[in-house]
């Protein structure tokens, strides 16, 4: 419960945990930049190793393969940027970006931008309609000129619908094929084992609020090989990738929040996923007609564990967030909004849903507070505010 | 009552808002998002709509403490609001496309979906009055906007709510900085939200092309050409750019607009007076007029009230105004608003004058 009643939008994202919060407080008030070499400065150099130490733990990597970030945003545009750029100038035939359709827009506006200032061609790779990129897709894609590839990015599990991607196959695929890949896994990790050292991936995203870290903080796992052009320039902080003064307070929450998170992990996706099925249930239940978004096998190799997403034929998602959060009810439309305007989402369109569904959407996302009175609440709730919703219909704002 | 707030980001939607929640109602507020692409910032104290204004109204909402959303209605504007004007211009008439805007989108669109999602009423920062379920004059002359809401039916207005028509600018400027809203000292916008830059014919030439024709006198005698007749206006004297001067040297107003032969008439300032108009889609509020009614028709949105006698046509979608006193540079499109007093009784849209 927030303050203001049933949060289930931790996928959004999620309080911070206490360990996170002591850890974060500690060095607030002290002084100390990591890069400066006297006492205060070796003080903090030591809590930021420290804490690289434990997130390289956590997440299955070796502590110079993490480059701390500004957050998850920003680990993602220096991997598709920095991986694009510095490929490209090995190779000038390199431009071909490979990337999921449902990616999230920091890995999707990134690769945009690439297509529309530096000449990059993207190719989406189609979904099937639960959102998963097929091993065989990107096998087809590699395998017309591997050499024109500058790298792939597919996202370990979707923030809106929750469904997992085949990532160790897929990272394979692109070895085999000598190309890089990048994965965002900000919503997986913590949520489902997330060993990079295990697969085949080149770069790895994370990010501290969705874990119950600070926000403002993140890291871009990233191979000790594998070379790529910095975004920000400055100071050659983090192997010269990443430039600017290290946040210590705030990496010293994120990796309290990642051992925590990591060391918590099956327990709590156990729990996760009993609320959430418990959820899915009632709320079809309720509402027979609600269309489950995403994966209908709910078992983590498939789906996250916290996340439930459903369609509502006839309703306008906003409406339905509207009503909800009147009574109580803090979830999300999942899709991505420009000034507050809601449109229907990428993702949802990539997996084949029509554009009216996608419209009537809703996500429902659990987290480390979540409780059973979470769920009592939306299965309360739910009826009433659909029925309303489709009363108001579609039609009131489109014509 | 449960209350849906429009706020543009200006300070008397925000203070209307506020207002609504003083008086004991549960208040959400919603900015309406009428262009796709909306411009990041205003331009001078023109226009709404931008991103800077969207974020100015959930700045409101928030010292408010009400919950806050934006709807799209993006479509629904560029259809009913900025096609008919352009439309509307093409046939050579002057639409007014506030009047639409409350007509089609706040007090249809959005009232509909509000009430349908629950709530009783939408309040709007408009400068009327509701009293006794009748749409009444601001008491503040200079800012009051019953022209602009003359198109509401008794339905409509019995699901509006306008907390400022008892105010002065003045007041509710102050009572902005008092609450802490940081839009108090925001300008007022004016002119057509969706020109940003005022050029209105330039916003028509782009859309409707060059459409040259001849500028003829009243005894169609050829004075002139122009590149489109629907950059005119009745009414409108300068930028005519008539090479040759009147015989009798006196300045020259455009009486009539014929888009069909892209004809533009102009003549002298006495030939302008209208005496009497036949108007079409009434919309009444009050009740309509039974028989030849006395009452005040006010023919544009600053223009003052004439006294005049209303007449329902046979068929009821005709309005029949005789108008006391002339009343000059009235064009077709234009709205007759009909008082009873401060009271309005309803509008309709001019479709010729006499």
């Amino acid at each position: 419960m927030s303050e203001r009643g049933t949060y289930l939008d931790h996928a959004a994202t999620t309080p911070m945990l206490p360990e996170a919060v002591e850890a974060m407080t500690a060095r607030l008030g002290l002084v100390g930049n990591p890069s400066s070499l006297h006492a205060a400065g070796r003080a903090a150099r030591r809590v930021v190793e420290e804490s690289r130490e434990a997130l390289a733990q956590a997440v299955g990597a070796r502590p110079s393969e993490v480059v701390f970030t500004g957050g998850g945003t920003e680990a993602d545009n220096l991997a598709v940027k920095g991986l694009y750029w510095h490929r490209r100038s090995e190779s000038p035939g390199r431009t071909r970006i490979l990337a999921s359709a449902v990616e999230h827009h920091a890995v999707m506006d990134s690769a945009l931008w690439l297509a529309e200032h530096e000449a990059a061609q993207v190719e989406w790779l189609p979904v099937d309609r639960f959102g998963r990129v097929l091993p065989e897709t990107l096998e087809a894609a590699l395998a017309q000129d591997a050499d024109s590839v500058a790298l792939v990015s597919v996202m370990w599990a979707n923030n809106e619908v929750g469904t997992v991607q085949p990532i160790a196959a897929l990272a394979e695929i692109a070895h085999a094929h000598g190309v890089p890949i990048h994965s965002d896994a900000v919503q997986a990790f913590g949520q489902l084992p997330v060993d990079f050292g295990s697969t085949d991936l080149d770069a790895m995203t994370v990010t501290g609020h969705k874990i119950g870290g600070p926000l403002g903080v993140g890291a871009l796992v990233l191979r000790r090989n594998v070379a790529l052009t910095p975004v920000l320039h400055g100071g050659g902080q983090e192997r010269d990738v990443r430039s600017g003064t290290l946040d210590t307070p705030a990496i010293a929450g994120l990796a309290a929040a990642a051992e925590v998170a990591v060391k918590r992990q099956p327990e709590r996706a156990e729990q996760l996923a009993g609320l959430r099925d418990d959820l899915v249930r009632r709320v079809r239940a309720v509402v027979p007609d609600a269309v489950l978004g995403g994966d209908p096998d709910l078992s983590a190799a498939h789906r996250l564990p916290g996340n439930a997403h459903f369609s509502f034929p006839g309703c306008e998602g906003d409406a339905l967030l509207l009503l909800l959060d009147a009574r109580g009810i803090e979830c999300s439309t999942g899709s991505a909004c420009s000034a507050g305007v809601p449109q229907p989402s990428h993702v949802l369109l990539a997996m084949g849903i029509p554009e009216d569904l996608a419209r009537g959407s809703l996500r429902f996302s659990f987290g480390h507070t979540s409780t059973a009175a979470d769920v009592d609440a939306v299965a309360e709730a739910i009826g009433a505010v659909v029925d309303r919703a489709r009363g108001a219909g579609q039609t009131g704002l489109r014509t | 009552m449960k209350v849906l707030a429009a706020m543009s980001g200006g300070v008397d939607s925000a203070v209307a808002a506020a207002r609504a929640v003083a008086a004991g109602h549960d208040v959400t507020g919603v900015h309406l998002a009428l262009s796709r692409n909306p411009q990041s910032f205003r331009s001078g104290a023109r226009g709404c709509c931008t991103l800077e204004d969207a974020r100015d109204a959930r700045r409101a909402a928030d010292v408010i403490g009400i919950p806050f959303y934006v709807w799209d209605l993006a479509d629904r504007f560029r259809q009913d609001v900025v096609d008919d004007f352009v439309a509307e211009y093409a046939a050579g008439r002057t639409p007014n496309p506030c009047l639409r805007c409350n007509e089609k989108i706040k007090f249809t669109a959005v009232l509909d979906k509000a009430l349908a999602l629950g709530f009783d009423a939408v309040c709007t920062g408009h400068y009327a009055r509701i009293v006794a379920g009748r749409l009444l004059r601001a008491v503040d002359e200079g800012k009051d906007q019953s022209y602009v809401l003359g198109v509401l039916t008794a339905d409509q207005v019995a699901g509006a709510m306008f907390p400022l028509g008892t105010s002065t600018k003045q007041v509710v400027r102050r009572e902005a900085a008092d609450r802490g809203l940081a839009v108090a000292e925001k300008p007022d916008s004016h002119d057509i939200c969706f020109i940003a830059d005022g050029d209105t014919s330039g916003f028509l030439r782009q859309r409707l092309g060059s459409a040259p024709g001849s500028i003829v006198d009243s005894s169609g005698t050829t004075v002139g050409e122009h590149d489109g007749a629907y950059a005119f206006t009745v009414g409108q004297r300068r930028g005519l750019r008539i090479a040759r001067p009147a015989p009798d040297g006196r300045p020259r107003y455009v009486l009539d607009i014929s888009p069909v032969t892209r004809t533009v008439t102009v003549g002298t300032a006495d030939e302008l007076d209208v005496v009497g108009l036949t108007a079409n889609r009434p919309r009444w509020s009050g009740p309509p007029p039974q028989g030849a009614v006395e009452c005040l028709a006010q023919l544009r949105a600053h223009g003052e009230a004439v006294p005049a006698v209303a007449r329902r046509g046979p068929d009821d979608g005709q309005v029949d105004v005789e108008l006391r006193r002339p009343a000059r540079g009235i064009a077709p499109g234009q709205a007759v608003v009909l008082y009873d007093g401060d009271a309005v009784i309803g509008s309709a849209t001019i479709v010729s004058t006499r």
